[in-house]
């Protein structure tokens, strides 16, 4: 269920290596599943600054508004316009299409103090109780 | 299976049917082109139904058998206080010496009236602990707005740098978008364990850039705060400010102060609180209570006494300004002053403790099947979470969209934030314990059809005049409006 080639942060977002000094990033499936229908998002521009933890945009479900935190330091260089038209998407594959932002990172290594996907999933275990 | 008739007025429109008549002009008819501009003509009439007056009636009335009202069953909203609202509220604030007056009317035809709102602002003030009460916000949120603009003039005046509003994790989304609209950064501190705000984290986080602090007592978890006058004293150590969000007061009547606890101000909902109407967006209150230092700030006008006149001050330098056209929703005002003159002192601190006996009441009745997130006693309300369901495939929307099929109203679900699955109860006050038994024989009954027959609770509701709405499609594509189809004979929603 959960990727092994992405490292996670606390507020399940992921991040995806994506070639060219280049990630992606996105929110996780259980994410998704926790907020529900998604039907609005906002993004930011190309050219935004990123950092690491810090919100980038929102996410608004039927039920609630979540900030979206950046796993990483860097600068968007593409947002998802498919999730923007339909944020459906984003409910349907959050690992895949769903994914948010594409982003120019500077230090790869900032994905070493990140989740990995065991860790993640124990998180997901221990929330759940 | 009953049909139900869920034409739109629109639909019932026959050509002729009326239900008023203007009575004769009994003055020489004018031009309208020369009475008003061209562009406020239409060159066709407004399509209008054409229905009689016991149609209308009809109509109306149908829909609110249709439609889930505190007037027809339980109603246990949390954080919504969705108490009853007394019908003796409506003959006070239909009194036609109330009633009939225009906003506008100068102050020596409306002294009645300005007399009565001096006099609630200082009971509310009474009841709330604060020095005197601004009655202009039209609702909890505009409370919100109005405090923390005060907070704002405040600093400039005293040419404090401010630059952050603290909140806890379990805030209703009104606070850090009030405090972000005022222009302030918004600075989260965590919950304890125990869902009770954190002093140590809080400790982390104040420091000279604070503002002030954001905080609801009892929190949105139903529990009091019990550190709330450390965290007072701690934020007026660096001239912070705390503003209290009072949406919860309906546990606090008569039996403790916001004022007391060092809040420097709070916000009452009038129609949660003191029982007036809401729900449909209709009009609310939400007065600010306020300690005397932001008391030159308030904004105009302002109803003071002098010599035993009534008048609307708005000779005041320091205020923020406008925030109402007029003086506040006097309607909803007059109702919850008919609330309070009718029960007491007294009064009040019986329905604060009825609430809270209310929900520990229920909240023991259901928790084996619906486990407390917080243990413990609770204040007005409690929040339950229902993740266990999960293994059935259930969640916390389709159990309340099950209850619908019984009659009574959900719970609130998916606030506070901080709560995985929850379900939020607030039976307050209203509900007799007879109703408050069924209540939650219902609930164990869906539980155990959770466990038994999953299937029934997910494809709910059943029974309800529509089925399970398309909750998503509606907030992605929002068509409120009914259109005429271009034939002109029916419509469609768009
Ligand atoms: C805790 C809390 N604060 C503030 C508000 C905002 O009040 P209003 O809806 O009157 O704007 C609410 C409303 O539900 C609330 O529950």
């Amino acid at each position: 269920m959960i990727p092994k080639d992405c490292r996670y942060t606390k507020e399940h977002e992921w991040v995806r290596l994506d070639g060219d000094g280049h990630v992606k990033i996105g929110i996780t499936d259980f994410a998704q599943d926790q907020l529900g229908d998604i039907v609005f998002i906002e993004l930011p521009e190309p050219g935004a600054k990123l950092t690491q933890h810090q919100p980038f945009g929102t996410l608004e479900a039927v039920k609630t508004v979540s900030d979206l935190y950046s796993p990483v330091d860097g600068e968007v260089a593409e947002a998802n316009q498919a999730v923007q038209e339909d944020p459906g998407v984003i409910n349907k594959a959050p690992y895949e299409d769903g994914w948010l932002l594409r982003a120019k990172i500077e230090d790869t290594a900032q994905l070493d103090n990140l989740l990995t996907p065991e860790q993640y999933e124990e998180q997901i275990k221990e929330m759940e109780g | 299976m009953k049909s139900r008739d869920l034409r739109l007025i629109y639909d019932r429109s026959a050509p002729g049917h009326e239900g008023y008549r203007l009575p004769d002009l009994d003055v020489p008819e004018q031009p309208l082109d020369r009475i008003l501009p061209k562009e406020a003509l239409r060159a066709e009439p407004p399509l209008l139904p054409e229905v009689s007056e016991p149609e209308v009636v009809r109509h109306y009335i149908r829909l609110s058998t249709l439609n889930h009202h505190v007037d027809k069953d339980t109603y246990p909203l949390g954080s919504c206080t969705m108490k009853y609202n007394p019908k003796l509220n409506e003959d006070l604030c239909r009194l036609p010496g109330l009633a009939g007056i225009h906003p506008m009317a100068p102050e020596e035809l409306a002294q009645g009236l300005l007399g009565l709102l001096h006099r609630f602002t200082g009971e509310l003030a009474e009841i709330v602990g604060m020095d005197t009460v601004s009655l202009h916000p039209a609702a909890g949120a505009q409370g919100e707005l109005l405090g923390i603009r005060l907070i704002r003039q405040y600093h400039d005046h005293r040419r404090n740098k401010k630059k952050t509003v603290i909140i806890p994790d379990s805030a209703h989304g009104t606070n850090p978008a009030t405090a972000r609209m005022v222009g302030y950064e918004t600075v989260e501190v965590r919950s304890k364990e125990d869902g009770r705000l954190d002093l140590g984290a809080l400790r982390e986080v104040v420091n000279e850039e604070t503002a002030g602090l954001m905080v609801t007592n009892p929190s949105t978890l139903g529990l009091f705060e019990s550190e709330i006058a450390e965290a007072s004293e701690l934020l007026h150590s660096v001239d912070g400010l705390v503003y209290m969000d009072g949406a919860n007061l309906n546990a606090m009547l008569g039996l403790t102060r916001p004022g007391d606890m060092g809040a420097d101000m709070v916000h009452i909902n009038l129609h949660k609180t003191f029982s007036t109407p809401h729900g449909g967006g209709g009009p609310g209150a939400g007065p600010l209570g306020i300690k005397a230092k932001l008391e030159p700030f308030l904004p105009v006008p302002v109803i003071v006494e002098r010599d035993g006149r009534y008048l609307l001050d708005s000779d005041r330098p320091h205020s923020i300004g406008r925030l109402h056209p007029y003086v506040g929703n006097v309607g909803v005002i007059l109702r919850a002053f008919a609330y309070i003159r009718s029960l007491g002192g007294d009064g009040l601190a019986r329905i604060s403790r009825g609430a809270i006996l209310n929900a520990n009441y229920l909240m023991k009745k259901i928790e084996e099947d619906y486990p407390v997130a917080k243990p413990g006693w609770c204040m007005h309300e409690f929040v339950s979470t229902l993740s266990w369901m999960r293994k059935q495939g259930v969640k916390n929307i389709d159990v309340a969209k099950r209850l619908l099929d019984h009659g009574v109203h959900a719970p609130t679900v998916s606030f506070p934030l901080i709560v995985p699955d929850c379900f939020m109860i607030e039976p307050t006050e209203s509900e007799s314990p007879t109703s408050l038994d069924r209540y939650a024989e219902i609930l164990r009954e869906i539980a155990r059809e959770v466990r038994e027959d999953p299937e029934t609770v997910k494809s709910a509701p059943h029974r309800t005049p529509v089925r399970r709405l398309d909750e998503a499609g509606a907030a992605r594509k929002l068509r409120v409006r009914w259109r005429p189809k271009p034939d002109g004979e029916r419509g469609s929603n768009d």
